[in-house]
């Protein structure tokens, strides 16, 4: 089974986000840079995929920079078979739609039976790339899934919905987005580190995939960012014992906070 | 080209989600401003008996579009049927709610019509053409604009994040007749954790992390169903199996906005912080005085959680007789 894994480095959960000057993008230095925690799951299910059906190859795709490279390595690492990357100075300030186009443009020049994708990456949390790459693709998604099985050219997933889950079955090919639940990601092992040095990277621009800067011209763009405001007072509430402190919190919170 | 305003209202089993009555709520403020008319459209079967409670926030026109393929969600049936709604409608925005299956269907909606999406917001202001949307960044950690271009604007409101606003409209319901396609997605099965509050949609949150530890939540979820409202967990209390994945409060798990929040042994890890930054009330309540969540909250209590959280528990009762 051939299995594309759309995949995004991220600045690392643990990072603190400081805004730039321009006061539009974010603080690009001193970061630790990983590979989206959700896209970690799809290459996860993908490796896991390949085993049980006995063959095929993982292909991880990406949008990215030059920085991109070191997370397509560790996805490498961790057993996928080959990467391709496009870097173009006219895809960085795409959005989700122009980022789909771009990888819905390279998919279509390869023999995929499945493609698996983080439901958001957690750096602009769009959930929006997984599913209108299956709709560029004019095949079905399941988003949220939590639990997968192939069989027979279909696969019938566990995906989350609000309050419960919902079990869907859906033809090949089609697209995935990957829920937290779905698997534990390995982590790459030192041969899996030495194996990825040699395995291929493909590089390619914009106008290599047959699309114009234009194309992926931006219809949403980032105008402002800004700090959640700040929570000034934090009162600690004092009292001889836990019940004295647990009623003077409720008093305040039903008095002053108003909120019980 | 109209100037009108159209929400997709999300029904799950006959009963409409709270964020289904934000939506019409906004979409009515956001009708107005752009001089348009507004209207709200419910998908599923058997949701005429439903529909006209859309009228109680302002709808001009409520559409039901009924079809046994739409009984469940399935994300190919229902966008081929909201596209076709929005052909009809011609709106120039279209609201939906940010649940976990209202982003799926506004993501693939964006990229059938070519337009521009803003999911997730917690705020949108209109000045003329041009519609800016607030949206949580980096999990919480920043709040992004961005202005959406085009005569269609798509935007997924948070749960929670929007107020209710009564007002008066004719609520007209007009059937929709609805043609959900070849939809390719099957459905097989669903479970529904009953009586339970969904995080996202809670007015209270009661979350437990390391300081909890174990897996008994009792005295939580005693608090939770005093104040009536839902449980949620740190990522520790996660990854340690105490907890469920999707109790999970965090920049990997989910980011949330209710009315009060209520931080029980968590030290206030920035992924968790940035996940409960858009509460409008934090509490703290743990043993260690330098616990970095005591810097993010409005109160905090120091002390044993398992001494004041019952203590809590009672002065809730006593307060809401």
């Amino acid at each position: 089974m051939d299995i594309i894994v759309l995949l995004k480095q991220v600045p690392a959960t643990e990072s603190v986000i400081s805004i730039a000057d321009d006061g539009k993008h974010i603080e690009t230095e001193n970061l630790k840079w990983v590979i989206n925690p959700y896209d970690e799951f799809a290459v996860e299910e993908a490796l896991q995929i390949k085993q049980k059906q006995g063959g095929g190859t993982v292909t991880l795709l990406s949008v990215g920079t030059d920085k991109t490279v070191e997370a397509l390595r560790t996805g490498l690492a961790m057993g996928a078979d080959k990467a391709i990357l496009v870097k173009d100075p006219a895809a960085e300030e795409a959005d989700g739609l122009g980022i789909a186009r771009i990888l819905a443009a390279v998919i279509k020049t390869l023999d995929c039976d499945l493609i698996l994708a983080g439901q958001r990456a957690v750096d602009d949390d769009a959930y929006i790339v997984g599913p209108a790459v299956a709709e560029m693709l004019d095949i079905p998604h399941i988003a949220m899934v939590i639990k997968e099985e192939i069989t027979d050219g279909a696969v019938r997933c566990t995906r989350t919905i609000d309050g419960g889950t919902l079990i869907q079955d859906v033809p090949l090919p089609a697209l995935l987005t990957t829920q937290r639940g779905l698997n534990e990601p390995r982590y790459a092992s030192l041969p899996g580190i030495m194996k990825a040095k040699k395995k291929p990277i493909d590089i390619r621009s914009l106008a290599d995939i047959g699309l114009e800067a234009g194309a992926v011209a931006p219809k949403v763009r980032v105008t402002a960012l800004k700090t959640p405001p700040e929570r000034t007072s934090g009162r600690i509430i004092e009292g001889d014992s836990a019940r004295a402190k647990a009623a003077e919190l409720v008093r305040v919170l039903h008095q002053e906070a108003k909120v019980i | 080209m109209s100037n009108g305003v159209l929400v997709i209202a999300e029904q799950i089993d006959g009963v409409f989600r709270k964020v289904a009555f934000e939506a019409v709520s906004e979409g009515k403020r956001l009708a107005e401003q752009l001089g348009g008319e507004l209207t709200a459209a419910v998908l599923g079967e058997g949701v005429d008996t439903i529909a006209g409670e859309l009228a109680r926030y302002g709808a001009d026109t409520i559409l039901t579009a009924q079809e046994p393929a739409l009984k469940e969600f399935a994300v190919d049936a229902y966008t081929k049927v909201v596209a076709d709604i929005v052909a009809q409608v011609d709106p120039s925005v279209v609201l939906v709610g940010a649940t976990m299956t209202g982003k799926d269907l506004a993501a693939r909606l964006a990229a059938r019509l070519d337009a521009p999406l803003a999911m997730d917001c917690i705020g949108i202001r209109l000045d003329g053409d041009t519609l800016t949307a607030t949206r949580p960044v980096y999990g919480g950690k920043v709040l992004a604009e961005v202005t959406l271009t085009g005569t269609l604007r798509i935007a997924a409101i948070r749960p929670n994040a929007f107020g209710l606003k009564e007002s008066t409209g004719p609520g007209k319901i007009e059937v929709f007749a609805a043609d959900p396609g070849d939809p390719k997605i099957r459905f097989v099965e669903k479970q529904m954790e009953t009586g339970k509050i969904d995080l996202t949609e809670a007015e209270v949150i009661v979350s437990g992390g390391r300081g909890m530890g174990g897996s008994d939540y009792t005295i939580l979820e005693d608090l939770a169903d005093a104040l009536n409202g839902a449980v949620g967990a740190s990522r520790s209390a996660v990854d340690e199996g105490w907890r469920p994945h999707s109790d999970q409060v965090g920049q990997t798990g989910k980011t949330v906005s209710p009315g009060l929040y209520i931080a029980c042994g968590i030290s206030g890890a920035i992924q968790h912080l940035a996940g409960m930054s858009s509460a409008k009330v934090v509490v703290a309540i743990n043993k260690d005085p330098e616990a970095p969540i005591f810097a993010k909250s409005d109160y905090g209590i120091v002390g044993d959680l398992f001494e004041v959280v019952p203590a809590v528990t009672q002065e809730v009762k006593k307060v809401k007789g």
